[in-house]
């Protein structure tokens, strides 16, 4: 019920919503929680397990009960806590968890079965009969267990990282927060206050009450002011900080669209990775609620939630309330309501020595023991000495003392410690290097404190960082001592909820203690109480003080469960953002790429690049008939390929040969200027890092090119080993990848082409040569090298000439009967030939699994070497590279047997890397590891894709299956 | 977490590539026992304290670090060059 | 003989202003690596000071007229807008990297709220002065990011990922002009 003349929401802006289907009216400023409050609606919600009626049991972010989905345009987001979603004009919000509708939902059976569905049901009830488990029990499980639902769709919202800097972060804007955050402006730090609530002021908003001898809001607003007027301040309110981690840094949560219509580019969240030198924590505290029979039914709520909805929302959650508290909160409260017009039915206070004077009827050392209502309160039982009487009531407010909200505190391992005084855990000093709670989050509850509080862990901080700290003066507030509750549990017969949550009464904590689970570890595993999306924010305590008193142990002794980040649920559509689509990762794009589109070449990626896959003619059906094509033309024409993908890494210094022979297994010392030579490079442990030929471009300066895969690996490994064993020497390198592109022109006609496209004609290249040439007056490099086992050059201009020589190069080669080959044709030419890629230089083979082991030099050291002569690495029981022909189709990662063979993994002989087609020997290839495959030419063997249902014989030949001699890449 | 890299200042750990113990610099002479590299390859302690070890700024100035840190608390002691240490 | 045309890396992109942030993409222009042996650091200072640079300290940037110097790693920095001058050669390793990377100057108050999208270090001017100079990552691409005015940057990725950049900037601008909207 809406209460005139209460709440600072904006009643000149009304607006609607839907809740079930149904409108509803609300205004500015309300919560989901507190318009349908408003609108008399208490039932929002069914309970996880026993699917109890449920509504709100506070006003924060901590509510364990009404969680509600959002149907938006682009999303459905499940869970999201009505006491924290704000309402605006078309939301579309449905209850969960419910078989049917919200008021008669089927799955209530449960709370029937719930002598059967105590903590740990499942392991005890699903044992037999054993084939009933996947059939029967886990269909039936899944279809009841979990919340709201996903939509199986793609999230279409958009969400967003930042980073933020400060000298000082400020958790919260209570009276702490916003006290340390104008101390610390007024002193001049950088300042990041944050607060989860659109609004702040922390409890001062929910209370009410006045500092300084004026209403709290009004103290509140001229902070506001002055923080929101200073450039050194960010004041970031619906930001939740969410997590602690290592040297200063924050995780934090910022509602940026979520309370208003989406629109386009508008982020629904934001992820904060904020970067603090000094943290205040003040957070705040949380109220407990009170286990006592059915004391989950809508209408029961904590006081200062019941607070809240009045003084911020002009909302009383019914129409004739009752209050169960032993503190002066609960007076205040009732005679909050009273002056507002509400009918307060009584007040219980469990204290027996407390004033009853009030102006409605006070029951002191009196306890509420039960409630009735199926879908809402509708009267409690109280409990006074030896009588036992019912009070008619739909709106019970109870509250079992407080708990500082020292969560983030722990994230860095630190262990509360349990306070007599307070009866609460307490924040452990130092957790969290640089962060300090202040005021209530600390156990420090009144007014008064709180202020004091955040001035001084401001003034410290500030102080530590070396910075000069005006003495502000403190707006007189109330100082009353808090008084501690241990009022957890009232007993008696019926189910009193702890964990509102997950279901968790008190009933299935004594069972675990009774079944050994006494460890809070174990106790929260087997009955799932602090498990749920509000990890046990109310219901922490409770749990341990039954568990305690189970146990027969004090509570410090039980023990508490760490809590861990992230403070509230955070989405992961909000910590992936930036991730999706384009900004998963960048995109590489050659300098011929519109050129090859413009062929209506499909484009595949290699590591980050994007390369032209085939050159599809018309006519042509399908990717292989180009292939051929495309193969063809280098073997009997020529072809023209973009190779600028491959690293290239240029050299410089006296002691660049000197380094080269130490990164490679072979020589490059005595490589001559203008002379390319085919290097192996391995890691420390023996195993083959990378290859790719290197080019002597002069005295001191080479050139030396990686593969695609592994340039940027290959960059850091040599980093490494210049920086950890040679760093005196005269050497510089740099990755040149980007500056060069760079074409193969292959083929018995390579040659022609080159002389009609360079300035001058090519004099005697010899095969592994590298000369300067120009090309339409642009100096370029021209290397004679081989990928296809033709006469291949690979022609390197400037970047920014790459396109038109591309273009150049492929019309030329079309006028001669060839053209552009892409990566299908570019892998089936060096299959034929037997070069190796990464598929074969996996990281688990040695040189001499690949037949290189003569390339290791004996004369010299170079990384890797010792490694790959250990034992094991060089002998017959090796697996290695071999090809493979036959008729039929073959696989990569087929493995291999011996004919007759059993086939099962311990008769494994080995496995295929790459296959293709050959077009030049019509017949299917592959390269393979075999063990002893050297030895073993000639052999037929069998091998099998379990996968792919192939199961074919193949001849073991050796990997070169093209021109062994090399006669014609020398031609 | 965070690390200052000692020419480009404190950075996010996302900046830096991982590599493990420093011991990976104490490479053995050419000719070493098997031992010798058995160890330098493989062999790591695993302390709950005090360890170094090797980072690589990819994402800033490309220098290798050495990190000094302690496992158990979490705190960075040292941040150095290797590059640094011939000139040592 | 053929006529190769040079293309830029930008070739055909148009400026955005949004969010109070103009994003204009750069012309190519000459770059070249100095890394310098060890050693050379005397010799190389000599040879660059007709110019009116000298070598610049580690996240800084020099410049004399169209010429800039602008440190890029240890005892490497990039010479931009000029040619290097003959002499260095013994002193330090150069390398042209022109064309090889692709710029874009990025303005407007907001900058820094901008920039804290997409780049994980304090780009605020106070932490981030005139002068400046980093490599950081922008998102996941490593660049160099150069402060050129008080509310002005130019960031430099690898040519081949400028679409990329390009992309990852304009989202960026989106998304602040929807909040300001919002806000208004």
């Amino acid at each position: 019920m809406r209460v005139e003349g209460k709440g600072i929401i904006d009643r000149s802006h009304p607006l609607r919503f839907t809740f079930d289907g149904k409108s509803y009216g609300g205004y500015r400023g309300d919560t989901l929680a507190s318009a349908l409050l408003a609108n008399d609606v208490r039932l929002m919600g069914r309970s996880f397990k026993y699917h109890r009626p449920r509504g709100p049991l506070t006003a924060g972010s901590e509510e364990p009960n009404a969680l509600v989905e959002i149907h938006g345009k682009t999303n459905q987001t499940p869970n999201v806590r009505a006491t924290m979603l704000e309402v605006f004009d078309g939301l579309d919000v449905r209850s969960q968890n419910r078989m049917g509708t919200l008021k008669y939902d089927l799955l209530e059976v449960n709370d029937l079965l719930a002598p059967f569905l105590s903590a740990g049901f499942y392991y005890k009830t699903f044992m037999w009969p054993r084939a009933f488990w996947e059939r029967v029990y886990e269909p039936v499980i899944r279809r009841a267990a979990g919340l709201g639902s996903l939509s199986g769709k793609h999230d279409e919202g958009v969400y967003e990282k930042a980073w933020a800097w400060c000298d000082l972060l400020v958790i919260g804007a209570g009276p702490t927060g916003l006290m340390a955050a104008l101390t610390a402006a007024r002193a001049g730090a950088q300042v990041i206050l944050a607060d989860e609530n659109p609004l702040l002021g922390g409890r001062l908003v929910g209370d009410g009450g006045t500092l300084g001898g004026e209403p709290a809001a009004i103290w509140v607003a001229g902070v506001e002011a002055e923080l929101r007027s200073m450039p050194n301040v960010r004041v970031m309110t619906r930001t939740t900080v969410t997590g602690a981690y290592d040297n200063g840094t924050f995780g934090a949560l910022e509602r940026v669209g979520l309370h208003r219509p989406a629109r386009p580019n508008l982020p629904r969240e934001c992820f904060w990775r904020i970067v603090a030198k000094r943290a205040v924590l003040g957070a705040g505290a949380l109220e407990r609620p009170i286990a006592f029979p059915d004391n989950d039914r809508p209408g029961i709520l904590l006081t200062s939630a019941v607070r809240t909805y009045l003084n911020r929302f002009g909302v009383v959650p019914g129409r004739r309330v009752t209050i169960f508290d032993g503190s002066e909160a609960g007076r205040v409260l009732a005679r909050e309501l009273m002056a507002a017009g509400v009918q307060v039915a009584a007040i219980i206070d469990p204290r027996a020595e407390a004033s009853g004077l009030e102006d409605c009827p006070v029951h002191l050392g009196a306890q509420v023991v039960g409630s009735r209502g199926r879908l809402g309160l509708r009267a409690i039982t109280v409990r006074k000495g030896a009588e036992t009487f019912e009070i008619e009531t739909d709106c019970l407010a109870m509250s079992g003392g407080w708990n500082p909200s020292l969560h983030l505190t722990c994230h860095m391992n630190g262990r509360p410690r349990w306070s007599e005084d307070i009866m609460a855990f307490v924040p452990m000093e130092g957790a969290v290097p640089g962060l300090t709670a202040a005021g209530a989050a600390a156990g420090r509850f009144s007014t008064h404190a709180a202020l004091g509080d955040g001035k001084a862990a401001a003034t410290a901080a500030l102080k530590d960082l070396g910075m000069a700290v005006p003495d502000l003066p403190l707006p007189a507030a109330e100082d009353a001592p808090y008084e501690p509750r241990a009022l957890w549990d009232v007993g008696g017969e019926g189910r009193a909820w702890i964990d509102f949550a997950n279901d968790v009464t008190t009933k299935d904590v004594r069972l675990a203690a009774k079944e050994n689970y006494t460890s809070v570890e174990h106790m929260k595993r087997y009955t799932t109480q602090g498990m749920a999306p509000d990890q046990g924010k109310s219901s922490n305590v409770a749990a341990l003080a039954v568990l305690a008193d189970a146990t027969g142990r004090s509570i410090a002794d039980t023990g508490i469960t760490t809590f861990r980040p992230p403070f509230v649920p955070v989405s992961i559509a909000s910590m992936g953002a930036g991730g999706r689509g384009a900004g998963f990762a960048p995109q590489r794009f050659l300098t011929s790429d519109q050129a090859s589109r413009d062929r209506g070449a499909p484009m595949i990626e290699a590591g980050l690049w994007y390369r032209p896959s085939y050159f599809p003619k018309p006519g042509e059906t399908g990717w292989k008939e180009a292939c051929d094509r495309e193969v063809g033309w280098v073997r009997t024409a020529v072809g023209v390929a973009d190779v600028s993908t491959l690293g290239k890494i240029d050299i410089q210094g006296r002691d660049a040969a000197r380094f080269l022979d130490f990164v490679y297994t072979n020589t490059f010392s005595t490589l001559p200027v203008g002379r390319v030579r085919y290097g192996l490079m391995l890691r420390e442990d023996g195993m083959v890092l990378d290859d790719g030929t290197t080019a002597r471009l002069g005295e001191n300066h080479f050139l030396m090119t990686t593969t695609t895969a592994a340039a940027g690996l290959v960059m850091r490994h040599l980093d490494f080993v210049h920086q950890a064993f040679c760093a005196d020497w005269d050497l510089r390198f740099l990755s040149v990848t980007e500056s060069w592109a760079q074409f193969a022109v292959a083929g018995p006609m390579a040659r022609a082409l080159l002389n009609a496209t360079l300035d001058a004609p090519l004099g005697d290249l010899p095969f592994m040569g590298v000369t300067t040439v120009r090309v339409g007056g642009v100096e370029a490099r021209l290397f004679r090298i081989s990928f296809s086992g033709e006469e291949g050059y690979e022609l390197a201009v400037p970047t920014r000439y790459g396109e038109a020589l591309f273009r150049d190069l492929v019309g030329r080669a079309e006028t001669m009967g060839g053209g552009p080959y892409g990566m299908e044709a570019l892998n089936v030419l060096r299959i034929e030939k037997g070069f190796i890629t990464h598929a074969e230089i996996h990281g688990r083979v040695t040189a001499f699994d690949i037949g290189m082991e003569k390339m290791v030099s004996a004369k010299k050291d170079c990384i890797g070497k010792a490694a790959a002569q250990r034992p094991g690495l060089t002998g017959p029981e090796r697996q290695q590279l071999v090809g493979l022909k036959t008729h039929a189709p073959l696989t990569a990662g087929a493995h291999l047997f011996r004919p007759g063979a059993v086939v099962e993994p311990a008769t494994d002989e080995g496995y295929v890397t790459s296959v293709c087609w050959s077009p030049t020997l019509n017949c299917w290839l592959a390269l393979a590891f075999l063990a002893d495959g050297r030895a073993r030419h000639g052999e037929q063997i069998r091998l099998v894709d379990h996968l792919r249902d192939i199961d074919v014989t193949c001849e073991v030949t050796g990997p070169v299956f093209l021109d062994p001699d090399g006669g014609r890449m020398r031609a | 977490m965070r690390l200052k890299c000692p020419l480009c200042g404190e950075r996010d750990r996302r900046e830096f590539y991982y590599s493990g113990a420093a011991d990976y610099l104490s490479r053995p002479e050419a000719g070493a026992a098997p031992a010798a590299w058995d160890d330098y390859l493989h062999n790591r302690d695993n302390p709950a304290g005090v360890t170094r070890d090797l980072w690589y700024h990819e994402q800033g100035c490309a220098q290798w670090l050495v990190v000094t840190r302690n496992t158990v608390t979490h705190e960075i002691t040292a941040v150095e060059l290797v590059a640094g240490r011939a000139a040592e | 003989m053929p006529e190769l045309i040079a293309k830029q890396a930008w070739a055909g992109q148009a400026s955005v202003t949004k969010a109070g942030l103009s994003l204009v993409p750069l012309e190519d222009r000459a770059i070249w690596s100095v890394a310098l042996f060890p050693g050379g650091a005397e010799a190389a200072g000599a040879v660059l000071a007709p110019l009116g640079l000298g070598f610049p300290q580690p996240n800084r940037w020099v410049s004399a007229g169209a010429a800039r110097l602008v440190w890029t790693g240890r005892d490497q920095a990039f010479l931009m807008g000029a040619e290097p001058p003959a002499g260095l050669a013994g002193a330090a390793a150069v390398t042209d990297q022109s064309g090889g990377w692709a710029g874009v100057a990025l303005s407007g108050p907001g900058l820094a709220q901008a920039l804290a999208r997409l780049v994980p270090v304090d780009l605020t001017p106070a932490a981030f002065p005139e002068g400046a100079a980093i490599r950081a990552p922008v998102n996941h691409m490593s660049a160099v990011i150069l402060r050129t005015g008080a509310e002005a940057v130019e960031i430099w990725v690898f040519r081949s990922m400028a679409r990329t950049l390009w992309h990852e900037l304009a989202e960026v601008l989106d998304r602040l002009e929807a909040r300001i909207a919002i806000k208004g």
